[in-house]
């Protein structure tokens, strides 16, 4: 087994529309023309799990005259995958604003997705409000003291669901705070090295623009306690478009919104949502699919936009 | 005193009517001594800045499509998520610098002058 196999390095895939393939491995990013994801449902062990976020209920703008139907579209298509995704994650930013409502219309139709499980965490538009008091009162059950953190194994991973938007007022960023820190240090000390480890939070890990509050200010200090496993993949969401990084062994990967696009890091005025024609746009929404195979590579990411 | 400086003083007495003017104007409804208006647009608060007398009353109108807030640094004062077209109004009745940002985007950030 050579150095890269021992520890596990990490392929992604991301097909972002383009028809491009994307294939990060030990730091190193290439492209190639897009390929069908490797059949893993034969494979003993193997899983696949879906991510969805940003599905911003309540949005109606140029960019997207009825977000609850692209929400919908989505479902569709997880329905419509071969096999039933064991799980899914939603990275945060269910509603437009807490808007009236929006909970219960995001719930009704996640209710259709043919899954055994839904794992959430928040985003800054799910708490902003009221400090994350409806959040909590829906999702809070069964996580860390309520607090929405928490954490999960299934076949092998150890997955840990991180809150980054509770504190996020006043200093332009999102943070995880001192207790969820110490929290992330306890639930992973005793694990051995080479559990694959996968994180799902809302806003990016890593500093992707923080002008625009595109960073969380202690990630660093939570990524320390992670360093040391062999295989670590962070999805998140809040920057609505694929971007991927890879640091060591661990891989950042932000998916797309179900909703709306946004501009590149530092490339327009603002971060605001990016008015283009609706058949485009559906090409910068979507899921993305994620599959484990054991005694491969330990994770492969499919963004699948909606057209 | 040089002209430049006459000029100044013209100006500052011209500015001091005027603003007499628009106060006799609005005194009848008691308490409010003054508006302002600032506008959101592309996620940024205009002007950033805004000097107003005490009493005066400020109204935000969010121009964008994503909601925005105007939430006090100090807690002194906060809207819900304004969507586009909708305004928020705070009335100032203490002297003072009001620091405050958007609790969505909290990168924007303005300040109410309260002279």
């Amino acid at each position: 087994m050579d150095r890269i196999d021992r520890r596990g390095f990490l392929e992604c895939m991301a097909w972002a529309g383009t028809g491009v393939l994307w294939t990060a491995a030990g730091g190193a990013l290439s492209s190639r023309m897009i390929a069908p994801a490797s059949a893993a449902e034969n494979t003993a062990g193997s899983f696949a799990f879906v991510q969805i976020s940003d599905t911003h209920v309540g949005f109606k703008g140029e960019a997207n005259s009825d977000a609850t139907a692209t929400l919908q579209q989505v479902v569709d298509r997880i329905n419509a995958m071969p096999s039933r995704p064991a799980f899914v994650l939603h990275t945060g930013d269910q509603t437009h604003g807490q808007k009236a409502g929006a909970f219960d219309t995001v719930a009704q139709v996640l209710k259709g997705v043919k899954t055994e499980r839904i794992f959430y965490a928040p985003g800054e538009h799910d708490v902003f409000l009221d400090g994350g008091k409806e959040y909590l009162g829906r999702y809070g059950s069964g996580t860390v003291g309520g607090n929405g953190w928490q954490s999960f194994d299934y076949k092998g991973t150890h997955f840990v669901g991180l809150v980054n938007v509770l504190k996020y007022k006043g200093e332009g960023m999102g943070s995880l705070g001192e207790g969820q820190i110490e929290w992330l240090e306890k639930d992973v000390a005793g694990r051995s090295s080479s559990t694959p480890i996968v994180v799902f939070t809302h806003v990016p890990l890593w500093s992707v623009y923080p002008p625009w509050g595109w960073v969380t200010e202690d990630a660093e200090r939570a990524l320390g306690y992670l360093r040391r496993f062999g295989s670590v993949t962070v999805l998140n969401g809040h920057i609505h478009q694929v971007l991927k990084k890879v640091e060591g062994n661990i891989t950042f990967h932000t998916a797309m919104s179900t909703a709306f696009p946004q501009p590149a890091p530092g490339s327009a005025d603002s971060p605001g949502a990016m008015k283009i024609p609706e058949a485009q746009a559906r090409r910068m929404l979507g899921t993305c699919d994620i599959t484990y195979v054991p005694g491969k590579h330990p994770l492969a990411l499919v963004d699948s936009p909606l057209a | 005193m040089n002209d430049r400086r006459k000029r100044e003083s013209l100006a500052l007495v011209v500015t001091a009517a005027v603003l007499t003017i628009a106060l006799a104007a609005v005194t009848r409804a008691p308490a409010a001594t003054g508006t302002a208006a600032v506008g959101i647009k592309n996620f940024k608060f205009s002007p950033p800045a805004l000097t107003v007398p005490v009493g005066a009353t400020v109204t935000w109108t969010n121009q964008d499509e994503d909601p925005h807030t105007i939430t006090s640094a100090t807690g002194a004062f906060t809207s819900t998520g304004l969507s586009h077209d909708e305004t928020f109004t705070q009335t100032f009745r203490a002297r003072g610098t009001y620091q405050y940002f958007c609790a969505l985007h909290p990168q924007m950030r303005a300040t109410v002058l309260v002279k």
